[in-house]
């Protein structure tokens, strides 16, 4: 019973995982460049909450999805898309950058001290002997919502469409007329504003955040991106899933629990080297 | 002695199920100027990439003066005499004119120094650095490059570049030289130009060209012989004015 | 050509200022050190710009020259400090304190070679990585070294408590560390400065391109981390020394930024810069100490956040090229310094140049135009 339980833990948080995922996966698929700061607006969403969570809750989830998704388009504006065509590694250190700064000025406004942000008490489904937090639950029917709507969003919306086409072929796009600025900028806000909401379900499952909440998972949800097979929205949710339950399985046995995340990253590392494109991602071959 | 310098038997290469390349027999002599020509995506730079060893060829193999390459790194390829240039440039844009020179003379056995010879500042370090800027001079000269040698090869107008790319393969003192539309982006005259340094440098360090090229004023102006490619195969080979007139390629390039 | 005597002076002055400076800074705090009058807040801020220096300039290595990213710098010197510390420990019975150099020169060297053959160890994923994806292998390996000697055994590595290491309690410290500098100065210019920095170098700005002048870039890849990750390893078996104490949490995914700020700050791909940054930053950040408490401490981080985005994009923004080459710090101090000069013999400020990555492919497929405007006939330097 107790393998049933870790398995569905496993499951929600790799759902949290999962979404945050998209967020990377997205934007490496279409700006072909690692957003470092990403798992920091998972931190700013949290604290947005905390701001707003007096007021009413759902009013919280709301401000924090679109705070973080002005805050994407700015982060984007201001300091990746002057480097747009510059190396990579300039751009990965400005990525570098931001996550740092935003991290400074939470640590100066919120302290170092853990906040608590109880959004709701959602109260335990009990199933026979296995008792199921509801929180579990509507991370997990959440994402698969969310997962569903994205796929059908990018397969069936002509942005969605232009999506697609700027990740495979940016020159192309732009001679087709697509407005690679826009879709990059919607690409950004997407992505944010799902980042708050993961943030939103970790804070149902564990209601405490510092300046630094964000940037484990957000590791760890690249990690996720890069197993699934970057710039794969089904890969991130079997990504995620994946080292959700993982992490949940280390976490339950005692001798591997302190070990969870080099196990985790010991795997990452391992894909990437046999498997760099990932369980679902399509092989690329640089051109000479 | 062997006949050919670059002897290629059924050379092929498939992506998945696309085949880039298939049944490439290429013969070329010593000293000849060799063209590879063809509309665009017939595979003539992926030939090159077989022979330089960034692809592994499926099918097929090829020697260099009797010795079989395939399989070997694109470093090995290059120290058994294949260097090459690339379509869209490849300088090392952040390094000046001469040191991209000096990298190709990097593998030279007469400018050999150990990393430990070069760390402790041993009298080897410096003669072969020395001897090293010498002899790059001496190229960049060969290309009317020497006034730029201390620029950023990035800053370089495209001609120059392209003459660049020619210097800093001809220093890895190559049997087989592949140019890569060497003319692409020059004006006539800059092309006539080239064609009498392309025609300098064979004579003078003895070396076999084979060259992609779309210019067909340069392909007549200095190719011995030429093979024609379309979809991945051979369509026509033989002397340059011959196989230019052949029905067949003509169709290929202007259609029906 | 009449230049030319007074350009050798200063080719050979451009190549000894490392030197020279680190050498004065010896030269003057010995006697001081010596003389008693060096307060101790004074060597405690020498020894920790000495371990920055070393630091940031192998770091330096890998991000400037090979022009890749390792966000895991702070592994390898955490393997170093543990390493170090433990053989230091275990020679601790001929060791008593006194001014014996020997146990400190064997931790050294452990510290060192073990932590440059995990540099081989991460080098060798860089052969097949890139770019982003290095990066994060490079900030796993940090992240799973750390959690390694956290949970190590009590016996072994401290666990999570860390692992009490014998300090090298005497005045003496900072000046090893100062000859430390001074060794990798001489490793790491002498590698950079010779055809095989050339080759290291050829490869940070098109790998295929070196790959077929025939460059081994396995070999060069390779050397590059394990120099670049044993001098992160002796500055932690110099941290091992200073703080007679480790403990793996220090050695985090924020340490491996700061020291990136500093090869950031300092300019990449310039080792002078590099130093004057360490130097800078270490100083900054131990004087803030002192004068800002709490939460305040944190403005610092927020300034060199903000210091690391502007200087990036300054440096890299392709629409600020113009601007770039006419208004730089070099040709800022050229004008200052040397109106008219022809620098005929080498091209030595090479190395200093624009060191990351452009993407020239994508340039000339887009524009030819693009490429020929960025000739700069001021830069052009005709002799």
């Amino acid at each position: 019973m107790d393998f049933v339980l870790t398995l569905v833990n496993g499951l929600s948080l790799g759902g949290i995982y999962a979404m945050i995922a998209l967020g990377y996966t997205m934007v490496y698929g279409i700006a072909k460049m690692l957003n470092f700061a990403h798992g920091d607006i998972i931190m700013v969403g949290g604290y947005t909450v905390l701001i707003f969570l007096s007021i009413n809750p759902i009013l919280a989830i709301v401000a924090s999805m679109i705070f973080c998704l002005l805050l994407g388009i700015v982060v984007e504006k201001v300091a990746y898309k002057p480097l747009r065509g510059a190396s990579p590694l300039a751009v990965l250190i400005t990525a570098i950058g931001v996550s740092y700064l935003l991290q400074s000025l939470a640590l100066i406004i919120f302290g170092a001290q853990p906040e608590y942000v109880i959004i709701a008490d959602l109260g335990v489904l009990n199933i026979g002997e296995i008792s199921i937090g509801y929180n579990t639950i509507i991370t997990l029917v959440s994402t698969v919502i969310i997962m569903i709507a994205l796929t059908l969003f990018v397969k069936y919306t002509k942005i969605g469409r232009a999506m697609v086409a700027v990740s495979e072929d940016k020159d192309a796009a732009r001679l087709m007329g697509i407005n690679i600025n826009m879709i990059i900028t919607i690409t950004f806000a997407i992505g944010s504003s799902l980042a708050a909401l993961a943030g939103v379900f970790s804070l149902l499952k564990v209601p405490t955040i510092t300046p630094t909440y964000g940037s484990m998972p957000g590791i760890k949800a690249f990690t996720a991106a890069v197993i699934g097979g970057i710039g794969s929205i089904p890969g991130a949710m079997v990504g995620g899933i994946f080292l959700g339950i993982v992490e949940c399985i280390c976490n339950s046995i005692p001798e591997l629990a302190p070990y969870t995340i080099a196990i985790e990253f010991l795997i990452l590392i391992v894909i990437l080297l046999v498997k760099p494109s990932g369980i679902l991602g399509k092989k690329r071959r640089e051109k000479v | 002695m062997q006949e050919y310098v670059l002897e290629t038997k059924g050379l092929g290469i498939s992506f998945g199920g696309l085949k880039a390349a298939q049944d490439i027999n290429l013969k070329i002599k010593k000293n000849e100027i060799y063209g590879l020509i063809g509309p665009n995506g017939a595979g003539k730079t992926t030939i090159f990439n077989m022979l330089t060893g960034v692809y592994k060829p499926t099918t097929g193999t090829f020697f260099l003066n009797g010795e079989e390459l395939k399989g070997l790194s694109q470093e090995k390829i290059n120290h058994k005499g294949i260097a090459r240039t690339f379509q869209n440039i490849r300088l090392f844009n952040n390094m000046t004119v001469v040191r991209n020179v000096m990298v190709g003379l990097h593998d030279r056995p007469e400018f050999k120094c150990s990393l430990i010879e070069s760390l402790l500042r041993l009298p080897r370090h410096f003669k072969v650095e020395h001897a090293m800027r010498e002899r790059a001079k001496e190229l960049l000269d060969i290309f009317g490059l020497l006034e730029d040698r201390n620029n950023l090869a990035y800053n370089l107008p495209y001609g120059k570049q392209r003459k660049l790319e020619i210097a800093r393969a001809i220093a890895t003192h190559p049997k087989l030289l592949l140019l890569d539309e060497p003319a692409a982006g020059m004006n006539p005259q800059e092309t006539a130009e080239l064609m009498d340094t392309i025609r300098f440098v064979r004579d003078k360090f003895d070396m076999t060209i084979l060259l992609i090229e779309h210019d067909m004023s340069l392909v007549t102006g200095i190719c011995d012989n030429v093979t024609v490619l379309n979809f991945g195969m051979t369509l026509a080979e033989g002397r340059v004015t011959d196989t230019l007139n052949n029905p067949e390629v003509i169709k290929a390039y202007l259609g029906d | 050509m009449k230049n030319l005597a007074v350009t050798l002076k200063k080719v050979k002055w451009k190549h000894f200022i490392n030197y020279i400076a680190i050498a004065l800074v010896i030269a003057i705090f010995t006697p001081l050190s010596l003389g008693g009058s060096l307060p101790l807040t004074s060597r405690l801020l020498l020894e920790k710009i000495a371990m920055n220096i070393l630091l940031a300039l192998s770091l330096s290595l890998v991000v400037g020259f090979l022009g890749e990213l390792s966000l895991g710098h702070a592994g390898f010197m955490c393997i170093g400090a543990y390493l170090g510390g433990k053989v230091a420990l275990l020679l601790e019975t001929n060791f008593n304190g006194d001014n014996s150099i020997v146990p400190f020169i064997l931790a050294l060297i452990v510290g060192a070679a073990v932590a440059g053959l995990f540099g081989f160890i991460i080098g060798l994923p860089a052969l097949r990585l890139k770019g982003d994806y290095l990066a994060i292998v490079t900030l796993a390996f940090g992240e799973i070294v750390k959690t390694v000697f956290e949970n190590s055994s009590e016996g072994t590595f401290g666990g999570p408590k860390g692992l009490k290491t014998p300090r090298f309690d005497n005045i003496y410290l900072f000046i090893i560390g100062f000859f430390l500098v001074l060794l990798c100065i001489f490793i790491i210019q002498n590698l950079i400065r010779s055809k095989h920095g050339r080759a290291i170098t050829a490869i940070r700005d098109n790998e295929i391109a070196a790959r077929a002048m025939g460059i081994n870039v396995t070999k060069y890849k390779l050397v590059g981390f394990i120099v670049s990750a044993a001098f992160a390893g002796a500055a932690g078996v110099f941290y091992s020394f200073a703080n007679n104490y480790v403990r793996a949490s220090v050695f985090d995914y924020n340490y491996s930024i700061e020291i990136l700020i500093m090869v950031v700050i300092g300019g990449m791909g310039n080792l002078t810069g590099t130093i004057c940054s360490a130097v800078a930053v270490t100083f900054v950040n131990t004087k803030l100490q002192t004068m800002l408490t709490g939460d305040l401490a944190v403005l610092k981080d927020i300034v060199y956040a903000l210091i690391l985005v502007v200087i990036i994009i300054y440096n890299n923004a392709p629409a600020l090229k113009g601007f770039r080459e006419k208004y730089n710090f070099r040709n800022l101090l050229n004008k200052l310094f040397k109106p008219k000069s022809s620098t005929d013999k080498d091209d030595e400020g090479a190395w200093h140049r624009v060191p990351t990555k452009i993407a020239m492919d994508e340039v000339l497929s887009i524009d030819l135009k693009v490429v020929e405007s960025t000739m700069n006939p001021d830069k052009e330097d005709k002799s």
